[in-house]
């Protein structure tokens, strides 16, 4: 059942899949003012925090949430036991090349600015995007706002940015969705965080166009500790979008970020994410929105890359009718461990949530969906509907579903339907009749699979994501 | 708990007792299960303090005989009062061996020793699974030889008697090629009020092309808890059916293994569970596809009223060459009233592709347009709701398509219906 690679694809889609692949390939040579060094201490900390200039509540905070992920076992009780093989001494916690995040692109380096042009950005710029902050190692390296944004006082910026000149509305909702303690990763987040972006969408704003941040990791060894905080306030409606490719490293990389979002009365918030780290990174995220009156909160997950990764987007649903919603899906190729899901958690009357969760797995690639849903005693009128759909495309891939439902109380409604399948040697014989080699049309077939979910995602992702998608499944069919 | 290890009396074989000592050992060895651990998610694990609990002999053995009615015409019946065998009646085809586990330890010795156990503990509950290996003296030994087919239905009684009694009920089906068999265990208190204990054990082995049908009812008081553990493997083509009615008990927790070890065999595992008050019902189920081309199909229905609370973790685990697997599991619960709480973990780890594996689970309460048509036609409300919910219940029951058990267990869930319907 195996076929060779170069039967699968024609030299044409060979050559734009080879161009894609180089462009996630690239490193320049490090130059790093300010090095934290390796390992994790309490030294560690008042490192990064002299070096940001840190007001003293935040650098208490650090040390605090170091304490807690020191005392956190490693939730391998439940978890892959892969996690054990990370050595958090040998990690280097901050790296910066120092210089104050620059406003237009004159100033950036000119290697970053390769980095950048390489990665397609200025151009995607040009195209539609409203706004650019992307991330080269620890510091956005760059940053730019659109005149128009400000005027409507819109604020995006990195987060120490934000904690500086914002801190009368970053300060309140800063580690209140997510605490320090809510698990052993989102600890060591608080403790080392740099980096990650700060918007806050006043009252009624609108914005037509997704705002977009891309990351980058590029020294090796080196862990990447981004912060997001996103507050829409009343009325207000915004997209986020981002977006991660790293160079390929000999050594596992560590990415564990904390993403939270803020929903305020009948606001929007999107937040797309599509994630393509090399194969031995580890991407441990712990992203949640908090959706208050008849706000909504919708989570768009795409994990192709990394070697685990464990996500679980959470929606805690606060204000009465709130709206919360997952669209994940995740692709696991040989060597890979898709770990993701959704949490929803249901705490207040009305509120209503959909998961709908895709994986594909490929070689011995393996997917997990882990999910939960929680709705408490006291209220009523409230749904869920979860849906998971596993594809597996060769004979030892695997895939597993965890999801955990709970329901108190009579005025609810729940539903949970999973799926296993792989494609039907039907469908290849019918496309295959048609004039497609086997491979591309397992490539058309899983394409046909997430179609559904992929048309959620912005124009130009959809179709990152579909060549993404041939990309991995190159090679992989018979 | 007993804190001192059972002896194993001296008629019984050796290896037996060689069992019952390295059980003792591995039960003093394992831990107590605590918060955290995965196979007890969501679990109370208040519940497995079982210091109280203590073996007594058999008592009021005539009366319990008196009220052991189950079937009208079961081609066999047991009677166990506090393990002790005190009634047994048999009428067998020749060559099937139907007999309480004491004596088949020693005319059946190796037969025993062959099928004794086997499979290993994986749901969360081996310490007690130890527990019983380490102090059981008795239970029901069947093995139905090649191409026997057993019309009819063997009936077991087990009763709890006296305060703070711990019992350890074992069944042990053994079907040889092309046999049949069907098994029927009630568990009941002699008395509403007394607390007991049973940590139960049932293994069944379903032989090449055999219908191995088990079923358990469990209606025991409510001060009682109780742990079940089930095993069943399945040969090629067998089908073994297993089910299980939960309608006693202040706390039971269920754990139902099944190996699918053969081409073309077939297992359904079945549940309904009728919680009120402030009863527990925990299931844990795992459905193991280790051969190719089985078929595996799991429906449990819970209708929880009161206080009560559910929990079903459920795992549909496909080994890496179990291609050709067919496996389905489905959980639904009936919300009967704004207090109870249901807990559903159905979960899938899949291995192998050429697979077709589903799982649904749901939680809603009855519809109101459901009620509004039953009350158009005359039904009180209340009424109507009861309906429906012994509706959504007898659908599992009917699964079993024998009709003298289905009434057996349907007359259980009307009981508890009426139980919930006209409290004391």
């Amino acid at each position: 059942m195996s076929y060779e690679a170069s039967a699968v694809l024609d030299s044409d889609t060979q050559d734009a899949i080879n161009i894609d692949r180089s462009k996630g390939d690239f490193t320049f040579p490090e130059r790093n003012k300010f090095d934290a060094g390796r390992g994790l201490t309490s030294k560690t900390i008042d490192y990064i925090s002299d070096v940001k200039n840190d007001p003293q509540w935040l650098r208490d905070f650090r040390h605090k949430a170091l304490k807690v992920f020191q005392d956190k076992p490693m939730p391998t009780n439940w978890a892959t036991k892969d996690l054990e093989s990370i050595d958090f001494d040998v990690i280097r916690y901050y790296l910066s090349d120092g210089e104050k995040p620059k406003r237009s692109w004159a100033d950036v380096p000119a290697d970053v600015l390769e980095t950048f042009e390489r990665l397609g950005i200025p151009q995607q710029e040009r195209a539609f995007l409203a706004g650019v902050e992307a991330q080269f190692d620890s510091e956005a390296a760059y940053s730019n706002v659109k005149e128009e944004l400000t005027k409507q006082g819109v604020i995006f910026v990195n987060s120490t940015e934000g904690l500086h000149q914002y801190e009368e509305i970053f300060r309140p909702w800063f580690g209140k969705v997510i605490p320090t303690g809510d698990n052993k990763f989102s600890a060591l987040n608080s403790a080392v965080f740099s980096g990650g972006s700060f918007i806050y969408i006043p009252k009624g704003v609108k914005l037509k166009q997704p705002l977009q941040a891309y990351f980058r990791i590029n020294s090796e060894n080196f862990g990447q500790f981004e912060r997001t905080l996103i507050i829409a306030d009343e009325g207000s409606e915004v997209m986020y979008m981002e977006g991660c490719t790293a160079p390929k490293f000999e050594t596992a990389t560590l990415h564990s970020a904390v993403v939270e979002l803020v929903a305020l009365k009948g606001a929007k918030i999107q937040y797309v994410t599509v994630q393509n780290w090399s194969s031995n990174v580890f991407n441990l995220v712990t992203k949640r929105g908090l959706a208050m009156e008849d706000a909504e909160v919708r989570w768009i997950d795409c994990n192709i890359g990394s070697r685990l990764t464990m996500k679980y987007p959470g929606v805690v649903m606060k204000g009465k009718g709130a709206r919360g919603e997952v669209i994940s899906i995740a692709l696991a190729n040989s060597g890979q461990h898709q770990d993701t899901g959704a949490k929803m958690i249901h705490a207040a009357d009305y509120t209503t949530s959909n998961v709908v969760s895709k994986s594909i797995s490929v070689g011995e690639g393996r997917s997990t969906y882990r999910g939960q849903v929680h709705i408490p005693k006291h209220l009523k009128g409230c749904k869920n509907n979860t849906e998971c759909d596993a594809l597996l495309i060769n004979s030892h891939s695997r895939t597993d579903t965890y999801p955990a439902i709970t329901v108190k109380g009579n005025k609810h409604s729940t539903q949970h339907e999973a799926s296993v399948s792989q494609v039907s040697e039907d469908m290849l014989f019918y496309l295959t009749q048609r004039g497609l080699n086997k491979g591309q049309a397992m490539s058309l077939a899983v394409n046909g699979f997430i179609n559904d979910l992929v048309r959620e995602f912005p124009m130009e992702y959809s179709v990152e994501l579909k060549r993404l998608i041939d990309l991995e499944m190159e090679g992989s069919v018979g | 708990m007993l804190t001192t290890a059972p002896t194993t009396p001296a008629f019984f074989p050796k290896w037996f007792a060689d069992r019952q000592k390295a059980a003792w050992d591995r039960y003093l060895a394992m831990p107590t299960p605590k918060r955290g651990d995965e196979p007890w998610r969501f679990a109370n694990i208040k519940q497995l303090d079982f210091s109280e609990f203590k073996t007594a002999d058999a008592t009021s053995a005539n009366d319990l005989i008196a009220r052991s009615t189950g079937l009208e015409q079961p081609v066999a019946k047991f009677v166990f009062v506090n393990d002790s065998l005190v009634f047994s009646e048999a009428d067998l085809p020749e060559h099937v061996i139907c007999l309480p586990l004491s004596e088949a330890l020693v005319s059946h010795s190796d037969l025993v020793e062959k099928h004794f156990m086997k499979q290993e503990t994986r749901l969360g509950s081996a310490k007690f699974a130890a527990w019983h290996e380490a102090s059981l003296t008795n239970g029901l030994f069947v093995h139905v030889p090649d191409n026997v087919e057993v019309e009819g239905t063997i009936e077991v009684h087990h009763w709890i008697a006296g305060e703070n009694v711990v019992t350890f009920p074992h069944t042990l089906i053994v079907t040889g090629k092309h046999a049949k068999v069907r098994v029927v265990d009630l568990f009941r208190s002699a008395d509403d009020m007394s607390p007991g204990l049973a940590i139960a054990v049932n293994d069944l082995s379903a032989g090449p092309g055999s219908k191995l049908d088990y079923i358990a009812i469990q209606n025991f008081n409510e001060q009682t808890r109780i742990i079940q553990i089930n095993e069943t493997s399945t040969d090629r083509d067998a089908s073994a059916t297993g089910f299980i009615l939960n309608t006693g008990a202040s706390w039971a927790r269920n754990e139902s293994l099944s190996s699918l070890n053969g081409t073309g065999s077939r297992s359904d595992m079945l549940s309904v569970s009728i919680p009120s008050h402030e009863q527990e019902y925990d299931q844990r189920t795992f459905q193991h596809h280790a051969s190719p081309g089985a078929y595996s199909d799991l429906l449990y229905k819970n209708s929880l009223y009161d206080l009560s609370k559910t929990i079903f973790s459920g795992l549909i685990f496909v080994d890496e060459n179990a291609h050709h697997t067919d496996a389905y599991q489905t959980c639904r619960n009936l919300l009967m009233s704004d207090t109870c709480e249901a807990n559903s973990m159905p979960g899938l780890e899949i291995n192998a592709d050429q697979v077709k594996c589903s799982h649904g689970s749901t939680s809603s309460q009855v519809s109101d347009e459901e009620i509004f048509y039953l009350r158009a036609r005359g039904i009180d409300p209340v009424n109507a709701r009861q309906l429906i919910a012994r509706g959504f219940s007898v659908e599992v029951v009917e699964r079993l398509k024998n009709e003298p058990v289905e009434e057996l267990i349907i007359r259980f869930i009307d009981e508890k219906f009426d139980r919930i319907a006209n409290p004391v």
